[in-house]
């Protein structure tokens, strides 16, 4: 076949044999030569994940083996590691994952209310200064955050809100995370506008418009917004670091990072165990909305 | 608060002179705004404001002028944190670019297996930006860690890559490049854009296979892979979690993983130096800003849009 080049998903889905299938020998070098790429993709895979692999075994391991063992052969998997890691804190372990929960709950309801209200005046409503809103709302995606966290810092620091979650879930309700606004406007500007002209013809006003007809229809780009926000306010670090000071108020990036700072390298095993619990519901949640995740960057990649 | 009187009359004023759809459309999109004022846009001239002052969070500001811009030029500290940042941008963003580009080529001849490939490779750029995984990294790239134990068998005695100053950058800058996935994604998705009568003529013309790349899909990619270089570069000059961790949130060994946000950080909230990290942050961003002008000027030369 020549041309799948262009379209990886199609082409399975044509019946019978592809046109080039009776040139024999030209056949044999292509499948060779897939062969080939094949291998380099899957060492490629493998390399990428090893270390991942790695960490996972190696939080299963007896202590002082992290630094004896390189293979993935687990014969004699172990807890104590876990048992050590949780408990290891001030707080177990489960407090910060607690908190860390509460943060991500927070954000996702606020990133889904304030950047689908956001997106639906940008993209069904006519208003003046929309032009100029617009635009700024897209240069705001690409604002260091350092520019701002100075002055943010005094703000939320004059208002008591240090060492609470409010620093890191307050500006959630307010669509700073201006990337979802824009990936909901470009889902929005697809759903066909009839819709809402029916509705209007109904006597349907812009809040039941948004509520009845477009909410529903915007589910996946709502479902791809809940889960990067879980994700990116999972990890993140920065933030928390600044404005959580006491280890009651510690998310878990912080928590493992003072874990890192009190044992430093004595004990590798307690701190994998810890960081593997860390990445695991990120890593549930990839697996869960990969499809979403995927389309997600890249329909906002591309236009 | 002013930003909410603020609103009101801004509101109040257009229901004199607008249709109901002004204001409703201003209603959408209030949470938005009073975030721009409050969290983004006023922030960013507090922090204008406060780069002519001495502030310590403690006492009032007190003006200093040009004080904190002038002190830049001899702070040897901030030439060496500027250097480490450019280093990481100039090498890992490129690195991490052209194996995103490598890589989504290969993947994108309908080929099986091609969703399974695409989620492993993408995964690491998830779970790249996390504290776990920068642990992950100071143990690999550690004296006795991952990397010299598989270099002992084979005879090679490694150095400890993130305690030497010549090495350690190096070993973020591979954490940087280790989360190609995403970019990758959005390559995936461009190429799919190319018409496949574009490639079958090419091959009517008897094209070869890099001529087929070179000539077609480079000229068709190049947006996308302007898209991602503009993006990347921004986000890799605020790059802060890896080195942090791996440095122990020092910059160190000797500064050699000094990051430019390190440096930041460590003025204004280690040091409580207020004015003198609001006036870092604005050079952050007049940097950031000077970069992503070049590239949209640069663009005109290579980016070919096919419309």
């Amino acid at each position: 076949m020549t041309t799948d080049t262009a379209r990886a998903g199609d082409v399975r889905t044509t019946s019978g044999p592809p046109p080039g299938e009776r040139r024999r020998p030209a056949d044999r070098g292509r499948r060779r030569k897939s062969l080939v790429k094949h291998l380099v993709l899957t060492a490629a895979c493998l390399l990428m994940i090893y270390p991942l692999a790695w960490m996972v075994v190696s939080s299963l391991r007896p202590e002082g083996e992290v630094f004896r063992q390189t293979g993935l052969l687990l014969t004699d998997p172990r807890p104590e590691n876990y048992e050590r890691g949780w408990n290891a804190l001030r707080y177990p372990f489960g407090h910060y994952l607690l908190n860390s929960l509460a943060v991500v709950v927070f954000s996702i309801v606020g990133n889904l209310v304030s950047c689908s209200m956001a997106a639906y005046a940008f993209a069904r409503q006519e208003f003046r200064g929309r032009k100029l809103l617009f635009a700024i709302m897209l240069v705001s995606i690409m604002l260091p955050l350092h520019v701002v966290i100075v002055p943010q810092y005094i703000l939320f620091s004059e208002l008591g809100w240090v060492n609470t979650l409010l620093p890191l879930v307050l500006p959630k309700f307010l669509a700073t995370d201006a990337f979802f606004v824009f990936l909901m406007v470009q889902f929005i500007r697809g759903i066909p506008r009839e819709l809402d002209e029916a509705a209007r013809i109904d006597g349907a006003g812009h809040v039941a418009i948004f509520t009845r007809i477009i909410l529903p229809l915007l589910v996946p780009a709502l479902a791809t917004t809940a889960i990067f926000t879980f994700i990116w306010t999972w990890n993140d670090f920065f933030t928390p670091l600044i404005y959580l000071t006491s280890p009651d108020a510690y998310t878990v990036p912080v928590a493992l990072r003072s874990f890192v700072d009190s044992q430093g390298a004595t004990s590798w095993g307690a701190l994998f165990a810890m960081s593997v619990l860390s990445l695991l519901p990120v890593f549930i949640a990839f697996l869960i909305g990969q499809r979403l995740l995927v389309r997600g960057i890249a329909t906002t990649g591309l236009k | 608060m002013s930003v909410s009187t603020e609103l009101r009359r801004l509101r109040a004023g257009r229901a004199t002179t607008r249709p109901t759809s002004d204001r409703s459309a201003y209603g959408f999109l209030s949470p938005w705004l009073i975030g721009l004022v409050v969290i983004t846009a006023g922030p960013i001239v507090a922090s204008l404001v406060l780069s002519f002052t001495d502030y310590n969070l403690l006492q009032d500001p007190s003006w200093i002028g040009l004080d904190n811009f002038r002190r830049m030029l001899s702070d040897d500290r901030l030439r060496q944190s500027l250097w480490v940042t450019f280093v990481y941008v100039v090498l890992g963003v490129p690195l991490q670019l052209g194996l995103a580009l490598a890589i989504a080529v290969l993947l994108n001849r309908g080929m099986r297996g091609l969703a399974l490939y695409r989620s492993v490779l993408y995964l690491p750029s998830l779970l790249g930006g996390s504290v776990a995984v920068a642990i992950l990294w100071r143990q690999i790239f550690g004296t006795e860690g991952l990397i010299n134990q598989v270099l002992g068998f084979v005879g090679i005695e490694g150095i400890g890559w993130i305690s030497d100053p010549r090495t350690a950058l190096y070993s973020i800058i591979a954490l940087h490049v280790w989360t190609f996935g995403a970019p990758m994604v959005i390559f995936l998705a461009g190429l799919r854009q190319i018409p496949a009568s574009y490639y079958e003529a090419a091959v009517v013309d008897g094209a070869g296979r890099w001529q087929v790349f070179r000539h077609i899909t480079l000229p068709l990619i190049t947006p996308i892979i302007f898209f991602n270089l503009v993006l990347q570069i921004i986000s890799a000059f605020q790059a802060f979690t890896q080195a942090f961790i791996v440095s122990g949130g020092t910059g160190g060994p000797s500064d050699s993983t000094l990051f430019f946000t390190l440096y930041l950080y460590e003025k204004g909230f280690g040091e409580l130096d207020m004015g003198y990290a609001a006036a870092l942050a604005w050079l952050l961003l007049l940097i950031i800003g000077v970069f992503t002008a070049i590239n949209f000027y640069a663009a005109r030369f290579w980016v070919f849009y096919d419309d």
